[in-house]
């Protein structure tokens, strides 16, 4: 197909979103007081309003939708550009590696949620599972530690099967009450357990791959000192590009259109001859590998798990991004992250009431914008094809 | 084991059974009349609990100190206050969300819960920290060998008692108990037959929220203490007995709540090395339960529109 000036029209807004974006982020976490972030806050909204109101939002949405994979990798180099921005700042790196990885773990629930419409409330636990996964084995194992972070999504996936049962014969209310009893199950199991640390929690050795320690500072030369998060940035970076991948590449097949149907309505699917029961414990599994995967790798970044870390709320949050995002949409969810994740860190005076505030949003998104912030378009059965 | 032991076992399961079973109630009214799950119901417990507790210290900041009228205005307070609150958030956060997908309410009221909970850990003085609950009942006791029986206990016991009976005569005698089934059991027809839906499903929602306000203050009388996530568990696990009874089903739901409750009293007694797994036996039996009995031990009886 060649490539005319039209094309470049809807390039453009494209590449101007993201570089407004892009700068944006680096200016909010880069700035400390309170009133500078509260004010930049202010006019981020006010922005996003202007450009609805103005239609700039939908053009952003379509350069990025008809040139997908260039925006991707385009975007990957905007968060390496912040990195190389911020590289000895330790916190706002730790900030920008718990994005990435909620936002793997955020993926995983977009199959499990938005595709085939399965609930799970227990997205903390599997998320937990992970991370214990990654504890016992770098600790007692002397296996390669990239390794590892595919034990801890396997771990999770097979934890999950346990529960696949329960929830393949029930349905609605009654399977989120099986994925919400395992969550507090799951809480209650590690805080009484001696073996796993109880309350206290596990101390979990940081990365090493082919003797390249994650846990030290990169010093190149005398005077340029690395902080050691690039590191877990870069893996993080890898595993998400290729989860995202896996996610787009799922939606857009058949798989993922067995999945639609599945969520849209369970019996004219099954008339249809799919196989209910082999797609959704597709879904689940597939889900709760990447959520344990990025547990995995959250463990060896943050080098010491509790059980407090993965309570029933943490669950609800994780729910609550993918609802924000618009269910379905994983760019959706990449924005949901960045605000459920940055925000309360930065704005340090909500910090005490940033669930109140998480919760109330939540409640009026429901209320008054229930199909998020992002909603999921409509499938485009092919790339070049436009209806009129 | 020694008899009197196994009293004071069956005596505690039958304590917490009962407030299972009035939690679990609640869920299942909900459930029968809109076919919802209202999520917030364990928070409003703890609401109620310390709407209580703010009303007997206000009695006695003022000097009434005649314990059977404190109990009485604690109670009436809370319960009011939670019918209250209970008709709201089905007015304006419940009943908006009718024709939304089920999800949207389930995580309506699931965020609502922590609102509320949040807004007692925030706002109420001290919240954060567990509060000791004011011990109005007479606090006597009877011993017999080992066993234990203390007369609160036993008064709660009985009023919890009578609450339930009072539910089933209210649903199953009254004219009132008859919309309420009749808008369970199809709601169209029942607005045919000039049955006000939006206002049962109003009151339904009070009835449930005053029974959770009167399971609240008696888990603050049984244990003197409340603190602001006392619910989460409560309604967690009143949901799951519900849930196990069979939705919509109010002799399910109390079977369900003493069920869970003998569970984890087994739990603790079957497993004396490990009696702190108790609650991760009771939840995974309650799995277990599930992948037996999809849809309750008493299950709805529905057919399926397609």
């Amino acid at each position: 197909m060649k490539r005319t000036l039209p094309e470049f029209g809807v390039l453009l807004p494209g590449i101007a979103g993201l570089i407004v974006l892009t700068v944006y982020l680096a200016l909010l976490l880069q700035v400390e007081s309170q009133t500078e972030i509260a004010a930049l806050l202010v006019i981020a909204v006010v922005a996003a309003l202007a450009a609805t109101r103005f239609g700039v939002m939908p053009r952003i949405g379509r350069s990025f939708r008809e040139f997908e994979g260039p925006f991707s990798l385009a975007i990957a180099c905007a968060v390496l550009v912040m990195v190389a921005y911020f590289h000895e700042d330790h916190f706002i790196l730790l900030l920008i590696a718990t994005v990435i990885i909620y936002i793997i773990v955020t993926l995983g629930l977009n199959i499990q949620f938005g595709f085939v419409g399965m609930l799970n409330f227990a997205g903390a636990a599997f998320f937990g599972v992970g991370c214990y996964t990654a504890a016992v084995l770098t600790k007692n194992t002397p296996l390669p530690h990239l390794l590892i972070l595919v034990i801890g999504g396997l771990m999770a996936a097979f934890i999950g099967s346990l529960l696949i049962l329960p929830v393949l014969r029930t349905r609605g209310h009654y399977s989120a009450v099986i994925t919400i009893a395992f969550g507090l199950l799951f809480k209650i199991f590690l805080e009484v357990n001696d073996v796993l640390g109880g309350p206290q929690g596990l101390h979990v050795d940081g990365m090493n791959v082919l003797g390249w320690e994650f846990n030290k500072n990169i010093e190149i030369g005398d005077d340029l000192e690395i902080s050691f998060y690039v590191n877990y940035i870069i893996v993080g970076l890898l595993v998400l590009g290729l989860s995202f991948t896996l996610v787009r590449r799922l939606e857009r097949s058949w798989i993922g259109l067995n999945l639609d149907a599945i969520r849209l309505d369970e019996t004219a699917a099954a008339c249809f001859g799919l196989n209910l029961i082999r797609w959704k414990v597709t879904a689940f599994t597939v889900g709760n590998f990447l959520i344990g995967m990025a547990g995995a790798l959250y463990a060896m970044m943050v080098g010491f798990i509790a059980p407090t870390n993965f309570t029933f709320g943490d669950s609800l949050i994780m729910v609550s991004i993918v609802l924000l995002g618009g269910i379905g949409n994983p760019w959706g969810l990449v924005v949901a992250t960045i605000i459920l994740v940055i925000v309360p860190e930065k704005l340090q005076a909500i910090q005490e009431y940033r669930f109140l505030l998480f919760a109330t949003m939540v409640m009026l998104m429901l209320l008054f914008r229930p199909e998020g912030l992002l909603p999921r378009p409509l499938r485009t059965y092919f790339p070049a094809w436009k209806p009129r | 084991m020694d008899i009197g032991l196994l009293g004071q076992y069956i005596m505690n399961g039958l304590m917490l059974g009962m407030m299972y079973a009035l939690v679990a109630v609640g869920f299942t009214l909900f459930f029968g009349v809109l076919d919802v799950i209202n999520f917030s119901h364990g928070d409003v417990l703890t609401v109620g609990a310390f709407t209580g507790l703010a009303t007997s210290l206000g009695l006695t900041a003022l000097g009434i100190s005649s314990a059977p009228l404190v109990v009485v205005i604690v109670f009436l307070s809370a319960i009011v206050c939670m019918s209250a609150l209970g008709a709201f958030i089905a007015r304006y956060l419940v009943l908006p969300l009718k024709s939304a997908p089920a999800l949207n309410t389930l995580l309506l009221t699931l965020m609502l819960g922590i609102v509320l909970h949040e807004a007692v850990r925030l706002f109420y003085p001290q919240g954060a920290n567990p509060q000791r609950f004011p011990s109005l009942l007479s606090t006597e006791a009877y011993s017999f060998g080992h066993f234990t029986l203390r007369v609160d206990s036993a008064l709660l016991l009985l009023a919890g008692l009578a609450v339930i009976i009072g539910v089933h005569l209210l649903i199953n005698k009254t004219k009132l108990g008859l919309a309420i089934r009749a808008v369970a059991q199809d709601e169209e027809t029942a607005k045919l037959m000039g049955i006000n839906f939006t206002l049962i499903v109003l009151v339904t929602f009070a009835i449930g929220s005053g029974l959770a306000a009167f399971a609240g203050i008696m888990h603050g009388l049984y244990y003197s203490e409340i603190n602001f996530g006392m619910g989460l568990l409560l309604g967690v696990i009143g949901f799951s007995a519900a849930i196990v009874g069979g939705l919509g089903n109010i002799y399910g739901a109390i079977i369900g709540g003493f069920l869970f409750a003998a569970l984890q009293t087994i739990g603790a007694l079957a497993l004396p090395f490990a009696s702190a797994y108790k609650d991760v036996f009771a939840f995974g039996v309650v799995i277990l339960i599930m992948a037996w009995r999809p849809t309750g031990l008493i299950s709805e009886k529905v057919s399926e529109r397609v």
